[in-house]
């Protein structure tokens, strides 16, 4: 069947939800196409308050704030949702994108400007027996935990100290289950301080040039050998020891869900700042796919800030394109850019700095 | 190092230190808040105007400790959940501290409780005098907690002797 829309915008998380926002009384039919049965995205899944600053809620909790976007653009007539929906590719003959509801119906979508929000996946990590039961991925975890009740194990290991790991760890606690450790392969803890106090004052300790070497269990997960690294990240000999646990969760970090992207071929560069490959861009989030534009962790891995800035920027941007300007469209991009520099200004935004010097370029509309 | 252990030493806290002089005249709040990040919800969360402007969403908090009365306001708008208020001489043997709590199930005032420091041993045990909930933050508490005068500038988070944090 076909859809015709003005703006496409793939993926419902805070960076789709906010680009769509941005299009609210414009009169451009927006269409957005959510693979999970929900919009929000990640927020969904996040109990804890968050940072940043009041214009991107900070202190709220981000499921709440998943909640308050997604009332915003349900409320709005030139907004239509399609949930359980994947954009599953793009026909650059046609100039459409394949879209598959429900695993049932196919959909052919045309669009004049497609915003791109697909947000990241997770990384993994290579050891003998990765492969055994009781492995997850911090996202399965917060998942099972946080969106359906169901408690991953009871005796966890957490393996990475950035943000996620950190946060995890402590949703964990909170949900009564013991964190045995958390294993950090650099020299120091990767997440924010004030995150990593939380779970030490808990009584959750933090061993920093530490990973894991092997899995051990029959069946399922039942131990790993953990060991020391030394300063160019190889295993100290004969610091191995076995820790019984009964659940490992990754936290190793997310990678641009860039897929389609490659396939509009807009020009793309891996940057490891950024998690993996990402699309160049303009700085209005536009790249050089003149209709296509990008917005949150697709543009490079950070936070929910971050990317709703960017869909805000995207969204203005896309309708401007269309010559559905409201007057003050100019203002609202530089402010939300403005944002967006001083929440990268500090030392915690450098490696996103050094990232966004590589993928940032002057492409036209 | 803080950025090593994930807990902070009291040296690294710096001007953010109370002085003994300042202890004296009563509670105060204590921004454990050490490394540049991009967060500010504490600058808008005092109405004493005691938690100052920020430059910079990166900056860390500066607090004038002379407009500070300690009253706990701000402990709940913290998402690293880094205040806290220290009312050092609460009566002759103990002092007060106030700190944030998101575990259920919370403790009851009157409660005795076993304190943790900020590396999560045990120090001692406290007695909770009180349980504030905020329209800011309604799921979360800061709880009162009387604990032994030397230990003012250590317990950062209590629990029940029979929680799972243990
Ligand atoms: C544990 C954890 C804690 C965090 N804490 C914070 C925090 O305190 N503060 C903060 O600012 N940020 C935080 N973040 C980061 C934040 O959640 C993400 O940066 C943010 O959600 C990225 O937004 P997004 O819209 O780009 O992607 P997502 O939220 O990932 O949304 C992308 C959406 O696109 C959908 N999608 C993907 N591909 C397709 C497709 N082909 N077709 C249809 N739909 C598709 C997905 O189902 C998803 O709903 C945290 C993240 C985690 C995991
Ligand atoms: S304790 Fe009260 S007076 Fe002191 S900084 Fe916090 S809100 Fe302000
Ligand atoms: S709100 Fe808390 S974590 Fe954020 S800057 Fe203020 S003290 Fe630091």
């Amino acid at each position: 069947m076909r859809i015709d829309c003005d703006v496409l915008i793939i993926g419902g998380g805070p960076a789709g939800l906010c680009a769509a926002r941005s299009l609210l009384g414009t009169g451009l039919n927006v269409l957005i196409l959510e693979r999970d049965p929900f919009l929000g995205g990640q927020l969904l899944k996040q109990t804890h308050m968050f940072f940043g600053s009041k214009e991107q809620y900070a202190g709220t909790r981000g499921f709440e704030i998943g909640q308050i976007l997604t009332r915003e653009v349900q409320a709005s007539p030139n907004v239509t949702v399609m949930l359980e929906t994947v954009a599953s590719g793009y026909y650059p003959e046609e100039n459409f994108i394949l879209a598959l509801e429900k695993e049932k119906k196919l959909y052919q979508i045309y669009f004049k400007k497609v915003i791109v929000a697909t947000g990241a996946s997770e990384k993994s990590l290579l050891f003998e027996g990765n492969d055994l039961p009781g492995i997850y991925g911090a996202g399965a975890v917060q998942t099972l935990m946080n969106m359906y009740g169901v408690m991953p194990g009871q005796d966890i290991i957490m393996i990475g100290s950035g943000n996620i790991g950190l946060i995890v760890s402590y949703q964990l606690l909170q949900a009564g289950v013991k964190v045995k450790a958390i294993l950090e392969a650099a020299p120091t803890v990767g997440g924010y301080f004030v995150h990593a106090a939380k779970v030490r004052r808990m009584g959750i300790p933090i061993f920093t040039q530490t990973t894991v070497k092997r899995a051990l269990g029959q069946n399922a997960l039942e131990a790993v050998e953990i060991v020391n690294l030394d300063s160019k990240w190889q295993y100290v000999a004969g610091t191995e020891r076995k820790w019984s646990c009964d659940t490992l969760c990754l936290a190793v970090g997310l990678s641009p869900m860039s897929e389609l992207l490659w396939q509009f071929q807009c020009e793309m560069r891996y940057v490891s700042e950024l998690g993996g490959y990402v699309a160049k861009r303009n700085a209005i989030m536009q790249t050089t796919h003149p209709d296509v534009y990008i917005a949150g962790d697709v543009s490079g891995v950070e936070e929910a800030s971050s990317a709703m800035l960017e869909g805000t920027i995207a969204g203005f941007a896309a309708a401007k394109a269309l010559h559905k300007m409201l007057d003050s469209v100019d203002q609202v991009i530089q402010n939300s850019q403005k944002f967006l520099d001083e929440m990268h200004r500090g030392p915690i935004g450098e490696k996103i700095r050094n990232g966004l010097a590589k993928v940032e370029v002057d492409v036209c509309l | 190092m803080f950025i090593k252990n994930g807990y902070l030493d009291i040296d690294e806290l710096g001007e953010r230190m109370p002085s003994e002089e300042r202890f004296e005249r009563g509670p105060v709040a204590i921004l454990e808040c050490i490394q540049q990040i991009p967060c500010n919800p504490c600058q808008d969360a005092c109405s004493r105007g005691a938690i100052l402007p920020f430059q910079s969403i990166n900056d860390t908090p500066t607090i004038d400790m002379d407009k500070c009365n300690g009253c706990g306001n701000c402990i709940s708008a913290c998402p690293g959940l880094a205040i806290f208020v220290v009312w050092k001489n609460y009566n002759l043997e103990s002092s007060l501290i106030k700190l944030p709590l998101e575990l259920l199930p919370f403790p009851e005032e009157g409660d005795s409780v076993e304190l943790m420091n900020r590396k999560g041993e045990k120090v001692g045990i406290g007695k909770v005098i009180k349980i504030q909930k905020t329209k800011q933050n309604p799921k979360s508490r800061v709880i009162w907690v009387e604990v032994p005068k030397k230990l003012a500038m250590e317990v950062r988070h209590i629990s029940r002797s029979n929680n799972h944090d243990k």
